[in-house]
């Protein structure tokens, strides 16, 4: 052992916000070397990874459309973690939300009611919540582990999906691809910026940003979950009942993502496919973690992870690279930041 | 002679049982050490895809197990560095292995999508696989079937008869224990963790050499998870592993058998899919019912980072 750490007589207020950064920075520099072991040139990926996915208009919107089902994943999987309640099924709950919203565009196709869109909208919060409900409920009656349950019921999810567009609800003119029909417009989101795809689900992401910083920071129960999740015995003596906040974590976190599943599917999807989510529900997680569980974080991380798959989407265009990429960069980045963390708590010290 | 239906259906159980196994078995030495790594979906498929890229370049399923394997160590010691000499949250440094896991694994594999092996020949065991009925299902498998059985019994025996063992599971159990008495609780756990990366490593490696001698993006399916599930079913006790893996294996071959068998289900094939994750969630729910055997049997350090000086 060359590095030890030694405990901080306290954790470091500097090194809390010093820490994500640390973690992109090492992110981009093994980034980069990745590049370089490809044989491509660093430099030339940097850019094309990550500056040319926003060199205009168009793709800043494009940067906006992505962060919005990750911010709207990523706080209400803030709202558990905070909590403890480790909710790793947000990917699930996003994709029953879309079933539950799409299910009602499909139903009224031919209604021109300007209800339909928040109706939808509702509806998608409400399947998230029921699909996260069954881990919560399963944690607080049987004591089964809400991890595993959670993403058991992702796995099952992604089924029904797949049953729905390629059976019941398949388009009939549709030549037999695996989607349904299109949604009609008053079932879309609007536009927000002309020329561009970003749309009011942006909106909805930044209201769920702003009632998240309310809930977690002015709340007597965001107050109860922080307590339960940091000092679960403190929690335990002030008389916070663990049960509830199983339940809030969870429902939180399930309406959240079925709301972003709406926002997908009445947005840039437009129907019903298999292909919904490129797993904006795992990719929230570290969004959650990146932001440190904070909204304003949040906001900030979720424009970089969108950013990650932006990128991903340039680097297979412009250097052949695997779509993948994005998800080696996600997954680089939340180790980096797990790992940089230390130092909140701790400094190195060196050994001879 | 044709396998009867039985035989045939045992046969398969065993085949579809033993990545878990294996992965299970690695994952119960590294958490009677006092870690949980949630990583086990995305070693799996590190293990799975190095495996497969080897044994296309080499042609030699061996070495292909043997990259399989470093791979996983590879894997298991990015997560001890994280949650061992960084003691970040375990729970997260694992989601964070399996988000990376899987990624990678599909970068790595993108040039070797659609590409297949050749199906390694099966090793009978000689006289044993005469015996009617049984033979066939228990004595004509690929090598890593007799491995699983073997790795089983051999950590068995580690983790109850060996001196070692009970070093092991004295530093999942009491770590500041097992350090005031002169044991180097760190570096225990990094030897179990990268264990169980090892064998997570050839779990997937079975899957993409022996089982399905192909590598598509996300062919571990879940079964890391099942694997973490399974150690919790079997409350931290290794014949149990076992009993569970069989017991989904069965599930997951249940939707071949009766997709293969021509009887008119009325059934979408998506349903019978998601049998063994139904599953899953019905044997978490059984055995964690009782709140005592999950705690009387659960390393008591589990998930709790250790600091040498505190």
């Amino acid at each position: 052992m060359w590095l030890k750490f030694e405990q901080r007589p306290e954790p470091s207020r500097l090194m809390r916000y010093l820490s994500p950064l640390l973690a992109v920075g090492l992110m981009v520099a093994s980034g980069m070397l990745l590049f370089h072991l490809l044989g491509k040139s660093p430099v030339e990926g940097f850019k094309v990874f990550f500056l040319n996915p926003i060199q205009d208009k168009y793709g800043i919107a494009e940067l906006f459309l992505k962060a919005t089902p990750l911010i709207l994943c990523a706080v209400g999987l803030a709202v558990g973690f905070r909590g403890n309640i480790w909710n790793i099924g947000a990917e699930g709950q996003l994709l029953i939300g879309a079933l539950a919203g799409g299910g009602l565009a499909l139903h009224f196709h031919d209604t021109s009611s300007l209800l339909l869109l928040p109706a939808m909208i509702i509806a998608g919060a409400l399947g998230g919540m029921f699909w996260a409900a069954i881990p919560a409920w399963l944690k607080t009656r049987f004591n089964a582990n809400e991890i595993l349950t959670s993403l058991m019921l992702v796995y099952i999810a992604e089924l029904i999906v797949s049953w729905l567009v390629h059976g019941p609800w398949m388009d009939p003119d549709g030549f037999n691809f695996p989607q349904t029909r299109l949604f009609q417009a008053k079932a879309t989101m609007p536009i927000l910026v002309a020329g561009t795809r970003v749309n009011a689900g942006l909106l909805i992401a930044i209201g769920a940003l702003i009632a998240g910083w309310i809930f977690m920071n002015r709340s007597f129960m965001g107050y109860q979950m922080k307590v339960a999740g940091q000092a679960e015995n403190a929690g335990r003596y002030a008389g916070f009942s663990a049960r509830r906040t199983v339940w809030i974590g969870m429902l939180v976190g399930g309406a959240m993502a079925g709301i972003a599943g709406v926002a997908e599917i009445a947005g840039p999807v437009g129907q019903i496919t298999e292909h919904i989510s490129p797993g904006y529900g795992f990719a929230a997680m570290i969004v959650a973690f990146v932001g440190r569980l904070d909204p304003i974080g949040i906001f900030f991380s979720g424009l970089l992870m969108a950013l990650l798959y932006l990128g991903g989407e340039q680097a297979q265009q412009y250097l052949a690279l695997p779509y993948s990429i994005s998800k080696v960069f996600q997954g680089l980045l939340l180790f980096f930041l797990l790992c940089s963390d230390v130092f909140i708590t701790h400094r190195i010290r060196w050994k001879k | 002679m044709q396998p009867s239906l039985l035989s045939s259906i045992l046969f398969a159980t065993i085949v579809a049982g033993t990545p878990l196994i294996i992965t299970a078995v690695g994952e119960l030495v590294t958490e009677k050490s006092g870690v949980l790594n949630l990583g086990a979906e995305g070693i799996m498929s590190m293990g799975a895809v190095a495996a497969f890229a080897v044994t296309v370049h080499t042609g030699n399923p061996i070495l292909g197990i043997l990259a399989g394997m470093v791979a996983g160590m590879g894997m298991g010691l990015i997560f001890a560095v994280a949650a061992l000499t960084f003691m970040a949250n375990q729970v997260a440094s694992g989601l964070a292995l399996s988000i990376f896991g899987v990624g990678l694994s599909a970068f790595i594999g993108k040039p070797y999508e659609s590409q297949t092996l050749p199906s390694v020949a099966a090793w009978n065991v000689p006289g044993l696989h005469k015996i009617p009925l049984l033979g066939h299902a228990f004595f004509e498998h690929q090598g890593l079937v007799y491995f699983s059985w073997a790795l089983l019994g051999a950590v068995a025996w580690f983790l109850y008869r060996s001196r070692l063992g009970l070093v092991l599971r004295a530093v999942g159990e009491a770590p500041v224990a097992a350090h005031s008495v002169g044991y180097n609780v760190v570096r225990i756990r990094y030897v179990a963790v990268i264990f169980g990366g090892a064998m997570a490593g050839i779990g997937g490696a079975f899957l993409s050499v022996f089982y399905t001698p192909l590598w598509v993006e996300g062919m571990v399916a879940g079964r890391g998870w099942i694997a973490l599930a399974l150690v919790v079913f079997a409350t931290w006790r290794p014949a149990r592993v076992m009993v569970g893996a069989y017991l989904f294996g069965g599930c997951m071959i249940t939707q071949m058998f009766v997709q293969g068998s021509g009887i008119q289900l009325n059934i979408p094939s998506q349903f019978l899919s998601a049998l063994p994750y139904a599953a899953t969630i019905i044997v978490l729910v059984i055995i964690s019912h009782n709140k005592n055997t999950i705690r009387l049997n659960s390393p008591a350090s589990l998930g709790q980072p250790f600091s040498p000086e505190a």
